[in-house]
């Protein structure tokens, strides 16, 4: 009973949010600044994250294979483990956490301290003029954050199957090249645009349905990245039969 | 005017509102009083509405506010001003951003027209030196008159003020007070005032509305609340030994 009540809840506010925009240069403006906060802040964690998991990825590879398998899996498993799993799903969940729990507390805020019943009272529709922005950010910036990772993780991984002398730079290259298929690439941008939409409408859905006070907002941040998380993977299965099977 | 028609509104199995009816009158202030929990606070957000009611109607100057859709809803919104027991203030913006949201949102003024008019309405307020803080840079008085300044900005019918002296000493109390009164009058607005504070009652009120476990147990103009005969509300205004002290000894006419 309490699935269906957040099923049609969630889709009623949804409908709320894809409202045309009250004032296009208003809605601009919070675009950008949704884009700085979703984008360009999260741009430290996910260059690291990816550095670290595509030298790991690298090693860990060199370390599995012996004897009969070929040096240059090394870097075909490094790109492969980037791009089909690494980069599409994993940063979008780290995102999940910092930018979800980062939009639930905000509009769970402004939801115990009235601003959004202010925002009403005056006649904006305050689930479009929130929402929409940091919906359409997320759309926007986490698959360019997915194809940073990338390339940071395949380079990353090239870096230390050189420097510590466990594949040649050729060798690498080699087994990065064998056997790609764009589709791949494509694939992962799919899923990451589905995986931003998610994140950002349920944390969205979260905070803006919060009710009480401070604790209830604490409450609003977890249950939306956990929520979030779970939701990811699923439509990651889904997705991936769909595309791949 | 507002008047409100046989309103009801319940929470599950519990019952808020009963069948309420109520008129606010124009250029003055209307307090709806009554203890915490008594429903004056559902009542207000069904009349605004931020909650919707289970029947009855709610009408500003004759048009059917709980019929209209959503489009209807907007343009009377548009003449409504709110000031929240918080404020409400967007913590993001500056004092004079906040003023300013409205007219940027709703109005087709250049920047500096809204400018001149944020200008002005924090002037009103007394708060001119005030725009470019923030609104945590502010004390609680200082932001229940920026509340009030962005709440006039759009030239509002209606003000509705929900508890505008909580969590303010006495006389920040009575400058809040004073300033609501004023400017009901100045811009001719239907003020309603939620508050269960009987200095400010006192203050400021024009006509009064008591509300007890869901219904309007008494209404009348304030003149004449001390002297109304009803158990619950002499219970409530004369709660405070202060009242009871006015009570037995009341102040000579000058």
């Amino acid at each position: 009973m309490g699935l269906f009540f957040h099923i049609g809840r969630y889709a009623s506010f949804l409908r709320s949010v894809l409202r045309r925009p009250e004032k296009a240069s208003v809605f601009r403006r919070l675009l950008a600044e949704e884009m700085a906060a979703i984008g360009l802040q999260s741009l430290g964690i996910v260059a690291l994250l990816s550095v670290f998991m595509g030298a790991v990825i690298c090693i860990q590879t060199a370390h599995q294979i012996g004897g009969w398998i070929p040096v240059y899996t090394i870097g075909f498993t490094v790109r492969q483990t980037m791009i089909l799993e690494f980069s599409p799903t994993l940063i979008p969940v780290i995102l999940a956490g910092k930018v979800g729990s980062n939009i639930a507390s905000q509009l769970g805020t402004m939801r115990v301290t009235e601003q959004i019943d202010a925002l009403e009272i005056m006649g904006v529709n305050s689930a479009g003029h929130l929402v929409l922005p940091k919906m359409l950010a997320a759309l926007i910036c986490i698959p360019f954050l997915v194809i940073l990772s990338m390339g940071l993780g395949i380079g990353a991984g090239a870096w230390v199957a050189v420097s510590a002398g466990l594949s040649s730079m050729a060798d690498f290259e080699y087994g990065m090249r064998i056997d790609f298929n764009a589709f791949d690439v494509t694939y992962a941008l799919l899923k990451t645009c589905v995986f931003a939409l998610i994140i950002s409408s349920v944390s969205a859905y979260h905070g803006y349905h919060t009710s009480g006070g401070a604790l209830e907002v604490g409450r609003s941040s977890t249950k939306a990245v956990v929520y979030a998380v779970v939701i990811v993977m699923i439509a990651n299965l889904l997705l991936t039969q769909m595309l791949l099977g | 005017m507002i008047e409100i028609h046989r309103l009801s509104k319940s929470f599950g199995d519990q019952r808020v509102l009963h069948d309420i009816s109520a008129t606010f009158h124009p250029g003055k202030v209307n307090f709806i009083i009554g203890r915490s929990g008594s429903g004056k606070s559902v009542m207000t957000k069904c009349t605004v509405g931020l909650l919707e009611p289970d029947h009855g109607h709610v009408s500003y100057d004759g048009r059917d506010f709980t019929a209209m859709d959503r489009v209807g809803r907007k343009a009377v919104r548009q003449e409504i001003g709110m000031l929240f027991q918080g404020s409400a203030l967007f913590d993001s913006m500056t004092v004079e951003e906040n003023v300013m949201f409205p007219l940027r949102m709703f109005a087709d003024h250049s920047e500096a027209e809204m400018r001149d008019r944020a200008a002005f309405c924090l002037e009103r307020v007394e708060l001119p030196h005030a725009a470019a803080k923030y609104p945590s840079e502010l004390s609680g008085g200082m932001q229940k008159r920026v509340g009030i300044a962005r709440a006039i900005a759009m030239n509002p019918k209606y003000l509705f003020c929900d508890e505008p002296n909580s969590g303010l000493d006495p006389q920040t109390s009575i400058v809040i007070d004073n300033l609501i009164g004023d400017l009901t009058a100045e811009f001719n607005m239907t003020t309603v005032v939620v508050s269960h504070d009987m200095n400010s009652v006192m203050e400021a009120s024009d006509f009064i509305h008591f509300v007890h476990q869901g219904h309007i147990a008494w209404h009348g103009p304030s003149d004449d609340l001390l002297h109304a005969e009803h158990p619950e509300l002499e219970a409530f205004i004369f709660a405070s030994k202060l009242m009871k002290k006015v009570r037995s000894n009341p102040p000579a006419n000058p």
